[in-house]
């Protein structure tokens, strides 16, 4: 640009500035697409600053214009303000076509009988994908993310064993009223009538014990009788276990290397009892919510 | 060149408007024309009946993500067509190319054809090149305003027409018409329509052989696939220009045997093959980027060389070394054999794949938390959740058993028995086996579920997974 010559034969105007005796500056126009779009980016700003927060004024701010409310099905404001992301976002789970259509399917099962929802398998389908949500939200932490428990402490839901019943009924009234789970300590039964208690049960659920010492056991498990029944297969009105099935909710009979580990464990139950709660849920959650979580742990595993 | 003006880079475009001609070639293009816009226009309107999804023939439903083609409904799962629907689409026009040039541009290409159809709007209402040409260069008043805005009008019409029926591919066509206007359409059908009208616009009434000149990526590598056989149109230098020239008729010059002696060639220079080009070339100067090879330029020398008696064929579709050296172009060659080979193969396949469809898809995901469970009576459970999605038009009775084990107990979660998938249904379900621990080895043992139909009309799909054994 240093070229005085190359300047005058492009005739190209210059701003009249001269610098360093020949240094001159080109005066060539703006892009017109340049310009315009600098207009219209000028135009953007000002209709922006009305729509939406702008301009610090002392403490306060420009709030913009309100052009969004956000109502739910009766009518109440969710949302009302200026349009962003977050509005759609709360409009969209709100009156979205699949809002909507959740709703629908949400309203049908809650209006349909525990036995409507298991015989359609497209009731049970909803029941089970909601109902994995909230099982997660509300029972996985002490049920384990599957329903599996955590022994000794929360029952496994996925067996076929209830201590409270696993029809849809129990199980519903377990999630409304909670549970109070309470096995007495017999810390009288001590000794060689402990060890002859802990075979007597053991032989119940099929395990190979000495006879004479399951036959002595018998007498001793008359004050186990009330709760556990004669035959040993337990109360669901009390939440008393069956201890004629292979599942153990509280020893870990499973784990156990041989027959003198076991009996330890169960002398370990006879002399210090169980005390395990459930929460009542009745008040932390709806109706729906808790008909979903119910068809759904229904169908865990074995229910009844 | 110090003293010289740097060169101007850029040229402003000078509006090209064609000539109308007849002739064979015309007449098949025009065919083109008719056929494709038939198709193109009315197959959103034509209905075909179906137990589940729309009574559209074709229509590609995005919202529940299928493609309904006549009797075929093309699922996600079945995308991999549509690459081979692509390799199939490139390699057939590699194939014409190397065979027949720019076939494709000239009679077939959507620019091409909304061009054409663009033209014989302008036509019809300013009448041929003359008149247009009078026109364009007539100062702005009434007349020139009303011709103009009446060609405008036409194309604006026919290019909302176009991008409206591109949407209806992708809607029930009836009711998108009804909802497109009161209003009630999605904002993608009127963005798509308006988008697609603005571009047939633009791109068939003034930009034109511009897109196949600067724009399309085709023109820039179709040179690859050219040689001395293929066929393009083709001016005959030869015979035209012969030794001393091509030269006007005239006086001294009218009969073919006066010309001959003065060793003057066939062509008269009247340039109509130069004014019916669409692209605005001239064919004898030889095989050039911005040739589609439409033909038109053969028709219009045919229509001369008919008018003086002589024979066809100065321009006409040859290969380079027909009329270098008069042999006749092969078409047998690697490059036929190789394009034709591949096109065969991908053919095959695509026919395969879409006769050997699925009915239905299924997936078997095994429950790991817990990954099984001892029941009350000592067996061991395992759950599975299966997907189904029914890919056939008829509802289907399930037939799900499972194999692998000795003695397995298989169970709905739920309190049905059996279950039916709806034509095109989708379906979830919880699975339970349970199996005596004592007749199997602690670990994992693999099981097939298999899925049929109950009325045995379906080839049974198999699912491999395994069963959990503490």
């Amino acid at each position: 640009m240093t070229d005085n010559k190359d300047t005058e034969k492009h005739e190209v105007e210059t701003t009249g500035h001269v610098w360093d005796d020949d240094l001159r500056e080109y005066n060539n126009p703006l892009p017109n697409w340049w310009l315009w779009t600098f207009y219209a980016t000028i135009i953007f700003a000002v209709v922006y600053w009305i729509l939406y927060p702008a301009w610090p004024v002392g403490d306060d701010y420009t709030k913009g214009v309100k052009t969004v409310t956000v109502t739910d099905e009766e009518g109440n404001e969710l949302y009302s303000g200026h349009w962003n992301t977050r509005a759609r976002l709360i409009d969209e789970m709100q009156n979205s076509a699949s809002a909507q259509k959740q709703r629908e399917y949400l309203e049908s099962v809650s209006q349909a009988s525990y036995e409507e929802i298991l015989s359609d398998p497209d009731k049970m389908a909803f029941a089970r994908s909601m109902g994995k949500v909230m099982f997660a939200d509300n029972c996985a932490g002490c049920h384990g993310s599957g329903g599996q428990g955590v022994m000794p402490y929360f029952p496994n839901l996925v067996d076929d064993a209830w201590l409270w019943g696993g029809s849809v009924e129990k199980i519903e009234q377990t999630l409304l009223n909670g549970r109070q789970g309470n096995m007495p300590g017999f810390a009288q039964i001590q000794g060689q009538q402990a060890q002859d208690l802990a075979a007597y049960v053991l032989s119940l659920s099929g395990h190979e014990v000495d006879a004479g010492a399951a036959q002595r056991g018998k007498q001793a498990y008359n004050v186990c009788m009330g709760c556990h029944g004669a035959d040993g297969t337990g109360n669901t009105a009390m939440g008393a276990a069956n201890l004629t099935d292979s599942i153990w909710t509280y020893a870990q009979i499973p784990d156990a290397a041989n027959l003198e580990e076991k009996k330890a464990m169960i002398k370990d139950v006879i002399q210090n009892g169980i005390q395990r709660e459930m929460p009542a849920f009745g008040n932390r959650l709806s109706k729906e919510e808790i008909k979903m979580l119910t068809a759904y742990v229904h169908e865990l595993g074995g229910g009844q | 060149m110090a003293d010289a003006q740097p060169e101007e880079l850029y040229k402003a475009r000078e509006p090209i408007h064609p000539r109308s001609v007849k002739g064979r070639f015309r007449r098949f293009k025009t065919g083109v024309l008719v056929v494709a816009y038939g198709v193109f226009f009315l197959l959103p309107w034509v209905r075909w009946e179906r137990t589940a999804g729309p009574d559209q023939a074709v229509m590609f439903d995005i919202p529940t993500r299928r493609y309904f083609l006549f009797d075929l409904t093309v699922y996600p799962q079945d995308m991999y067509w549509l690459a081979g629907f692509l390799i199939l689409a490139a390699w057939f026009l590699f194939f014409v190319t190397g065979m027949f040039g720019r076939a494709f541009c000239g009679y077939f290409c959507f620019q091409t054809l909304w061009t054409d159809f663009f033209m014989k709007i302008e036509q019809w209402v300013q009448g041929d090149r003359p008149k247009r040409l009078k026109l364009e260069k007539a100062p702005w008043g009434p007349h020139k305003l009303y011709k103009k805005g009446l060609t405008w009008f036409l194309w604006v019409a026919t290019a909302f027409w176009t991008g409206f029926t591109f949407t209806a591919y992708w809607a029930n066509a009836p009711e998108l018409l009804v909802d497109f206007f009161t209003g009630q359409a999605a904002f993608a059908a009127y963005a798509t329509t308006g988008l697609l009208t603005f571009t047939t616009f633009l791109m068939a009434g003034f930009l034109r052989e511009q897109v196949c000149i600067y724009m399309c990526p085709y023109a820039r590598f179709q040179s690859v696939m050219f040689d001395k056989n293929t066929i393009i149109p083709a001016y005959d230098f030869k015979r035209g220009e012969g030794e001393a020239g091509r030269h006007k008729l005239g006086r001294g010059f009218k009969k073919r045997e006066e010309r001959h002696e003065q060793g003057v060639g066939d062509c008269i220079d009247c340039g109509y093959c130069v004014q019916v080009c669409p692209t605005g070339i001239d064919i004898r100067d030889g095989l050039q980027l911005a040739c589609i090879n439409c033909g038109l330029c053969v028709d219009a020398c045919d229509t001369i060389m008919d008018k003086q008696g002589w024979p066809r064929g100065l321009v006409r579709y040859a290969a380079e070394k027909e009329i270098e050296g008069g042999e006749p172009a092969r078409v047998i060659r690697p490059k036929s054999i190789g394009y034709g080979f591949a096109i065969s193969v991908v053919t095959a396949l695509l026919i395969w794949g879409i006769a050997s469809q699925s009915p239905m898809d299924f997936a078997v995901n095994q429950v790991r938390q817990p990954l099984y469970v001892t029941l009350a009576d000592g067996s061991i459970q395992n759950s599975y959740e299966l997907k189904i999605n029914n890919k056939q038009d008829r509802s289907v009775e399930l037939d799900i058993s499972v194999a692998g084990l000795p003695d397995p107990e298989l169970e709905m979660a739920g309190s049905f028995e059996s279950l039916t998938m709806e034509a095109s249904g989708r379906q979830r379900l919880l699975m339970r086996i349970r199996h005596d621990p004592s007749e199997l080895a602690s670990g994992q043992h693999e099981i097939r579920f298999i899925l049929g139909a109950k009325d045995r009309e379906m080839e049974p799909i198999v699912q491999e997974t395994v069963f959990y054994v503490p």
